[in-house]
């Protein structure tokens, strides 16, 4: 039986990392700055895909309404103003090519642990709690000047 | 090059559009862009549409792409049309069953343009 790949805290980060600069860089055109630990005020868009098989988590994707609307200008070149109404669809799918390049990675792990569908929950009185009592890897990026959070829980 | 008619099958919309714009950038002339939500949405256009390529997503709600591409061999109007799946499941797997139930490429989300016209390109010109 297939078990997890066994790579260290530190790998599982970079690797994550590497993941969400590649995918801004190759499908939105532009670069993530970095960023450090923020309050959660203003996130407004949470955008989460689930990973089952040989890993079992979540990975989310987490900012504010501004950054969810640049990410859907730059994915479609479209002007920020006529963006705002695909938010929602280009941050499930910046979720998904985040999750699907990081495992894709990971040697033996694309075949071995399935996507789900993404799921993108919009403001922020919510409160999330994880069965897992593992922390969770976080990043902390800038985007247009602007707090972008992604974090993957992984279940044991 | 021949004038095509696409039919772009993905969950998001937002990558239905960024797909058509690689095509187009890709320089590919598109005649007319065809889209669907998932598999059996796409099957039911196909019923009462012929178009010349079919860009496809594997993961999606109601009917998945794998199951799009068995199940399109019982389509008159897609006989021959050849079938690329674009997907973040890249797995070795994913990729046999793709070719094995009839896609002709695999490309693997994030994608470059240079990666859409590298795949895509060498199939349209066969169909002219």
């Amino acid at each position: 039986m297939s078990t997890a790949p066994e790579l260290s805290p530190d790998k599982w980060l970079a690797l994550l990392e590497h993941s969400a600069h590649e995918v801004f860089d190759i499908m939105l055109k532009t670069k993530l700055e970095p960023g450090g630990p923020e309050p959660a005020t203003g996130i407004e868009f949470t955008a989460m895909v689930g990973l089952a098989g040989i890993v079992c988590g979540v990975m989310s994707i987490r900012c504010c309404h501004e950054s969810a609307t640049h990410v859907a200008s730059a994915m479609l070149g479209l002007p920020a103003k006529d963006a705002g109404e695909h938010a929602w669809d280009a941050m499930g799918e910046l979720a998904n090519m985040v999750a699907g390049n990081f495992k894709n990675k990971i040697d033996g792990m694309s075949d071995k642990c399935l996507l789900s569908v993404p799921t993108v929950i919009t403001g922020a009185d919510y409160s999330f709690r994880s069965i897992s009592e593992n922390q969770p890897i976080e990043l902390w990026f800038r985007f247009h000047g602007k707090a972008l959070h992604i974090a993957l829980e992984i279940h044991p | 090059m021949k004038s095509l008619r696409a039919l772009i099958i993905d969950d998001s919309s937002v990558m239905r559009k960024i797909v058509e714009r690689s095509l187009r950038q890709a320089g590919l002339d598109l005649s007319e862009v065809k889209e669907a939500g998932n598999g059996a949405e796409a099957l039911a256009l196909l019923a009462n549409t012929t178009v010349d390529l079919i860009l496809c997503d594997i993961n999606m709600p109601v009917m998945d792409g794998l199951e799009f591409v068995k199940r399109l061999k019982g389509i008159a109007n897609a006989k021959g049309v050849p079938v690329i799946m674009i997907t973040t499941e890249g797995g070795e797997t994913h990729v046999v069953q793709a070719l094995s139930a009839g896609a002709c490429g695999y490309i693997r989300k994030p994608f470059t343009a240079d990666q859409i016209k590298e795949h895509i390109l060498p199939l349209v010109e066969g169909l002219k």
